[in-house]
């Protein structure tokens, strides 16, 4: 062993280093750049404007997730404005060569969903995407995290980003898990006790059993919303999870190349004796299915619990009863039993196979609630073909439920999907802010077990009195 | 992008003591589709500015002519949420120039320093201070000093410093970014490239 032990986040890091500004930031290179038609057009035309070119367009993925309907694909997008975006994007990544998977494509869907699906994410790579939760390919052993417009243009204009090296953090969940607990409720509990911004300048790595035993669908979940807690991005080691995941995959390497990448894979690991800026433990056992009351992420808790009263809250006693009444909710309140208007499963966070096989687990045999309107968006085209193989589709439609067309919908409503004014919204999303799910819009995020309790019952449940 | 050169700014202040201000909250969702930079300051804060019907909420400080300048005064995790620069945007667009609060989400301050709006970071105490000579009195000036990387109540004379890289503040101070940056160094970028495992 090195006697200068690393962990997996230097590792990766030091690697990509271009070069080190004297007071100022590292330059970065970029492996991978997806792009998405909301946050590239100004891109590009800061491009024109500078008359420079794409420097590596083969490193660029483009997809169209955020403002696309979920509903009726093949007509022409209603929305003068969300065609117009749409059409931007298509017509940018043509004039630069840039590979486009829009709607209608058979590998179309939500960006951080279509990367690990394809095999264009792979341990060890360093990936950004102007969108927030570019944090999910953490669970691959990459660095990924979210950048703003001017460094989407950076990107293309460079392959190159400019980031001061973030502090690192520890994150690590030991232990076994209850029934009825899923890797949503382990990064959501886990946020609740960091607070909203309890990770800001860090970046997160997920370590312990409860990690080890997660399928990549799980691992996925806990990265995405490790933007939640304020971190740069979220990581975990690869091992044969990863691999097994990956191998067989559309961009995956083959053959010599499989067999020299799994021995580098197989490095991408913190060294024993590394010590962190910050290090945090928690049990998997004190972990039920979780739920927010709140309007951020960090305002959650077990569902069998009270709403924290204002005195228990450390500081912002203002911006908390402010929160408390958008939500409608009052201090002590109990959250089973609350109506639910709406239903949402989807989402970069959880709109995999993984959490529609969960949504099916318990609906199967139930109906639908008369009261719920539940809107079942896979993440992508894959996803969705995965669903009506797997014969998910045939529950869902016994038990009145119907699936949707893949894109971002409910999570941050920029189509047509939009939580009404003061309607209560269970959501597999990984926002609960104010009006984000659609102006007055209020949110509870769970996971996909609990939305399935709350579509069948119509109101607040508890999953596990639902389990077999 | 090209923006004006910052260095010394002095100027009243609109607070906003609200903890956890949001992007979604500076810029809905919904007001993203432009294709273009320009004109989003008109829907900077929309859901708090106005009523469903589009009237202006009376008790909200941008509808509220006693406030004004070109420093937006925010309580702490201002800018937490997606990474949208479009937040950025309309906040420059509006008119601000520079946003103080005790603390900023990550990708909210990326966003400002690349379009050339200074955040500034300081203590609570401090913040608290801001806070209380602005009810007190709404023509309260501030002087922003990036040079010297001090903040002054200019009434009482009351200073903190802040912290800034300094290759942010050669950017800024210049009116560069990171682009401009960038594009000097192609050659040691094709040369780590030719290296690179992927
Ligand atoms: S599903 Fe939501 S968080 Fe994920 S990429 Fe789409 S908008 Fe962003």
């Amino acid at each position: 062993m090195s006697n200068n032990p690393q962990s997996l986040f230097d590792k990766v890091w030091d690697a990509h280093v271009v070069k080190k500004i004297n007071d100022g930031p590292d330059v970065l290179f970029i492996d991978r750049h997806f792009i998405h038609e909301v946050t590239s057009p100004v891109a590009f035309l800061g491009l024109k404007s500078r008359n420079i070119s794409v420097l590596y367009p083969e490193r660029t993925f483009a997809t169209a997730d955020h403002n696309t309907p979920t509903i009726n694909q093949h007509l022409p997008v209603a929305d003068p404005l969300s065609a117009n975006q749409l059409k931007a994007l298509e017509e940018n990544t043509k004039s630069y060569g840039i590979s486009h998977w829009g709607l209608g494509n058979p590998k179309n869907g939500i960006v951080h969903v279509v990367g690990p699906e394809n095999g264009i994410t792979l341990p060890g790579m360093t990936i950004v995407c102007g969108d927030s939760h570019t944090s999910t390919h953490g669970a691959f052993g990459c660095i990924a995290f979210g950048i703003g417009t001017s460094e989407v243009e950076m990107v293309l204009a460079s392959q190159c980003i400019m980031q001061p090296k973030p502090k690192k953090m520890r994150i690590n969940v030991n232990g076994s898990m209850q029934k009825g607990v899923v890797p949503k409720d382990v990064v959501l509990y886990i946020i609740s006790k960091l607070t909203a911004a309890g990770a800001t300048g860090y970046f997160v790595e997920f370590a312990g059993s409860v990690f080890e035993s997660m399928s990549m669908e799980g691992r996925m979940t806990v990265c995405n919303m490790s933007i939640e807690m304020g971190a740069r991005g979220g990581m975990i080691a690869p091992d044969d999870t990863t691999f097994n995941y990956i191998k067989g995959r559309e961009k995956a390497p083959t053959g010599e190349a499989w067999d020299k990448a799994i021995s580098y894979w197989k490095t991408l690991k913190t060294d024993d004796g590394v010590v962190f800026d910050k290090e945090y433990h928690f049990e998997g056992a004190d972990i039920e299915p979780q739920i927010t009351y709140g309007t951020n992420p960090g305002m959650g808790m077990g569902i069998t619990e009270h709403i924290p009263t204002s005195e228990a809250m450390e500081s912002g006693k203002a911006t908390y009863e402010k929160s408390l009444a958008y939500m409608g909710f009052n201090q002590d309140d109990s959250m089973i039993g609350k109506p639910v208007d709406y239903v949402f499963v989807g989402s970069c966070t959880n709109g995999r196979i993984e959490d529609f096989r969960a949504f099916a687990s318990i609906v199967k045999g139930r109906r639908k609630a008369d009261n719920v309107t539940a809107w079942i968006v896979p993440g992508s085209h894959i996803v969705e073909q995965q669903i009506k193989d797997e014969g998910i589709l045939d529950i869902l439609t016994e038990a009145g439920f119907e699936l949707r067309q893949p894109g971002c919908s409910a999570c941050l409503a920029m189509n047509d999907d939009k939580i009404p004014a003061g309607k209560y919204a269970v959501s597999t999303s990984n926002r609960n802010f104010e009006g984000r799910q659609g102006p007055g819009a209020r949110t509870m995020l769970a996971s996909p077990l609990v939305a399935a309790a709350a579509a069948v019952t119509g109101v607040v449940t508890d999953p596990r009195t639902l389990l077999a | 992008m090209a923006y004006d050169k910052f260095t010394v700014l002095s100027s009243t202040a609109v607070p906003l003591p609200i903890e956890n201000v949001d992007t979604d909250q500076i810029i809905p969702a919904r007001f993203l589709k432009a294709t273009k930079r320009e004109g989003f300051g008109d829907n900077l804060f929309r859901d708090w500015r106005y009523n469903g019907d589009d009237t202006p909420k009376q008790d909200f400080v941008l509808n509220n002519p006693i406030y004004s300048g070109k420093i937006l005064v925010g309580g702490k995790n201002f800018g937490s949420g997606s990474s949208r620069e479009h937040a950025a945007w309309a906040i420059y667009d509006y008119g601000f120039r520079c946003v103080v609060s005790s603390f900023f989400a990550d990708i909210f301050k990326n966003n400002s320093m690349n379009i050339g709006i200074l955040p500034v970071t300081v203590s609570e105490g401090f913040l608290h201070k801001i806070f209380t000579a602005i009810e007190a009195d709404p023509n309260t000036v501030l002087e922003v000093n990036l040079p010297e990387q001090t903040i002054t109540l200019v009434a009482t004379g009351e200073q903190e410093s802040f912290d800034i890289n300094g290759y942010k503040k050669h950017n800024l101070t210049n009116g560069f970014d990171d682009i401009d940056f960038l594009q000097n160094i192609k050659s040691e970028i094709s040369e780590f490239v030719s290296h690179t495992t992927y």
